[in-house]
């Protein structure tokens, strides 16, 4: 049927294309973050400069850099608010996924609630600011982020598939809930664990909202509030030039630090991609089929 | 008689189950206070509200923060502004996702199907921030790519971010560019779990490949279409701060096409300082908000009740 390969065609170049739009604009900010300051004022950005330099992480890595402070700092909010949020959502899904418990209903309706009505960002604040977290490192870690009741669900929905049988002999052996949970029903819920730990962990690793609402403190500045400072403070470029050699380059490397930046920002999350993306789809496709 | 009763019930529950309800403490009390101890706090939309007094001291001054707010003239231009980009994210998004969806559902190959999925997905997993940068190297006046292609084709340069014309276009294409990937997948999903027999009936009946698409697979989408956008209907009065501030930051050039409620009730809280203007503001957004998604939701329900939320 030639009209069919007619079209086969078409679809590989449609999507081809696509994928390509999906791509290329990252390409361009890698490229630039590894152009000559010099080469970028001239042409602007590139796909292919002439001359290619390392000023840039040069500066990034060697100079008066926040980049270390600011990295240490999203990955301490990374892991530790990740991991608390596991638990507790684990926890709490166990124990509305409990079919014996009386009250279970009435504890999914009370998390519920919340998802549907959001009192908003004012509230929000003034309870925050409330609780002392202001220019705190908990700003980071607690407001919305420590506990979602969507991943709740998503824990809910697949521990309500795991038979009773599989705890009746814990149970007769006088083993309580908190034993159950943790020894029975976590490791049999690998795969939704890894789901919402990457749910959290990106969630957390690419929030700014928190440091932008609650932190003033340069050393307090994850990662993506740092970048998002640098694209309008030139000053802090200049800062990390003022203790590195002069000679190094006559030109402050604005443009390509600010891309080097948001490159180094990137990494980590391409290099987890592979699993990331496994355990995305299998959440996205559970929480969209049943919740 | 009954109330006593009930109460003992209540406590030989909870001792029964003691450990199955301390494992839920956390997140309860987590919920509750960023959850329900929140609430309360909306009331100060009607008051003078003073951060030293706090909520029981503050003055009550009725509704002249609401006076205030939709006395200017930004009010109906935010709440236009948020409408207007939210219903073309929701719609240009789930066009786009429906068409890919349908195109990668006809790939012959496994492999070129998978690497150019986590391709289009990947752009999820960035902050708005980076997004920001992207959007900056293309249509940053001096060095962007945009300008120099206008360059190379001989036409003047624009000044992209001191022209809020072209912002909606580019705020709405960088929304689907993010997140078309997500729908993408999901839509896939409900392609490949429609029953194969329809399509051997329809190409028995001599249908081709557009005919089968055209009253198989898009019918038999609608419930998850339906649903996705019922879901984003929810959000539809907040503007997703995180997107609009990162891109257009306090530009306000660009504010008459990009300035949502959730960037004004942003500035009012953190840059003027008035948490009770923001309130007001917040509680009207809630409102608005709560009524058109029980409109649509109602509106679903009367054409098809299988396909209403709740």
């Amino acid at each position: 049927m030639p009209r069919n390969r007619l079209f086969d065609v078409f679809n590989y170049v449609v999507i081809t294309a696509v994928a390509l739009i999906c791509t290329l604009p990252m390409l361009l900010i890698l490229i630039v973050s590894f152009t000559e300051e010099k080469v970028i004022q001239n042409n602007g950005y590139q796909f292919f400069p002439e001359t290619f330099s390392f000023d840039a992480y040069n500066l990034l890595l060697f100079g008066n850099t926040p980049l270390y402070q600011s990295y240490f700092i999203s990955i301490v909010v990374t892991v530790l608010g990740t991991a608390v949020a596991v638990v507790i959502t684990g926890m709490a899904g166990y124990t509305i996924s409990t079919r014996h418990l009386k009250y279970r209903n009435q504890l999914a309706v009370f998390f519920f609630i919340t998802m549907v009505f959001n009192p908003g960002i004012v509230p929000w604040y003034l309870v925050s600011t409330g609780m002392g977290l202001q220019n705190t490192i908990w700003a980071l870690i607690i407001p919305t982020l420590l506990f979602n009741p969507f991943n709740l669900f998503l824990v809910r929905n697949y521990m309500k598939e795991i038979p009773d049988s599989l705890t009746e002999a814990a149970r007769i052996d006088g083993a309580n809930d908190i034993y159950i949970a943790f020894r029975i029903f976590f490791p049999l819920s690998l795969p939704v664990l890894a789901t919402i730990t990457l749910f959290y962990g990106i969630a957390y690793w690419n929030n700014w909202f928190n440091a932008i609402m609650l932190v003033d403190k340069a050393n307090l500045y994850p990662l993506q509030y740092l970048l998002f400072k640098l694209n309008s403070e030139i000053s802090m470029i200049q800062q990390m030039q003022s203790m590195m050699d002069v000679s190094t380059s006559a030109v402050l490397p604005s443009e390509s630090v600010k891309m080097a930046t948001a490159i180094l920002t990137i990494g980590p999350i391409v290099l987890f991609y592979p699993f990331l993306q496994k355990y995305f789809i299998k959440g996205l496709l559970i929480g969209s089929v049943k919740g | 008689m009954n109330e006593p009763k009930k109460k003992k019930g209540l406590l030989n529950e909870l001792r029964n189950n003691f450990s199955a309800y301390v494992l839920v403490i956390p997140a309860a009390l987590y919920t509750l206070i960023f959850g329900y101890i929140t609430m309360p706090y909306m009331l100060i939309a009607f008051q003078k509200f003073n951060y030293r007094t706090g909520i029981f001291g503050s003055e009550w001054i009725g509704l002249d923060n609401f006076r205030f707010f939709f006395s200017s003239s930004r009010a109906w231009q935010i709440t236009f502004n948020t409408l207007k980009l939210n219903f073309l994210f929701i719609v240009v998004g789930t066009l786009v996702a429906l068409a890919l969806a349908i195109l990668f559902n006809e790939l012959r190959s496994r492999w070129f199907s998978k690497v150019t999925q986590s391709t289009i997905l990947f752009p999820h997993f960035l902050s708005w921030v980076v997004v920001s940068y992207i959007i900056y190297s293309i249509f940053s006046t001096e060095y962007g790519l945009a300008n120099r292609m206008l360059d190379t084709i001989g036409l003047d340069r624009i000044n992209w971010y001191a022209s809020p014309e072209y912002w909606t276009a580019i705020l709405v294409s960088s929304n689907v560019w993010k997140d078309v990937g997500i729908s993408l997948v999901i839509y896939l999903a409900a392609i490949t779990g429609i029953d194969g027999s329809y399509y051997e009936a329809g190409q028995i009946d001599g249908a081709n490949r557009w005919q089968l698409v055209r009253h198989i697979t898009l019918p038999l989408l609608m419930p998850t279409v339906i649903i996705l956008s019922m879901l984003s209907l929810g959000k539809i009065m907040y503007g997703s701060f995180d997107m609009i501030y990162a891109i257009v930051k306090d530009n306000g050039l660009l504010y008459p096409t990009t300035d949502v409620i959730d960037t004004y009730v942003f500035r009012s809280l953190r840059n003027i300082g008035n948490p009770a203007q923001a309130m007001a503001i917040g509680l009207y957004q809630a409102v608005v908000g709560f009524i058109l998604v029980w409109g649509s939701n109602k509106l679903v329900r009367r054409i098809n009740p299988d396909n209403a939320l709740f």
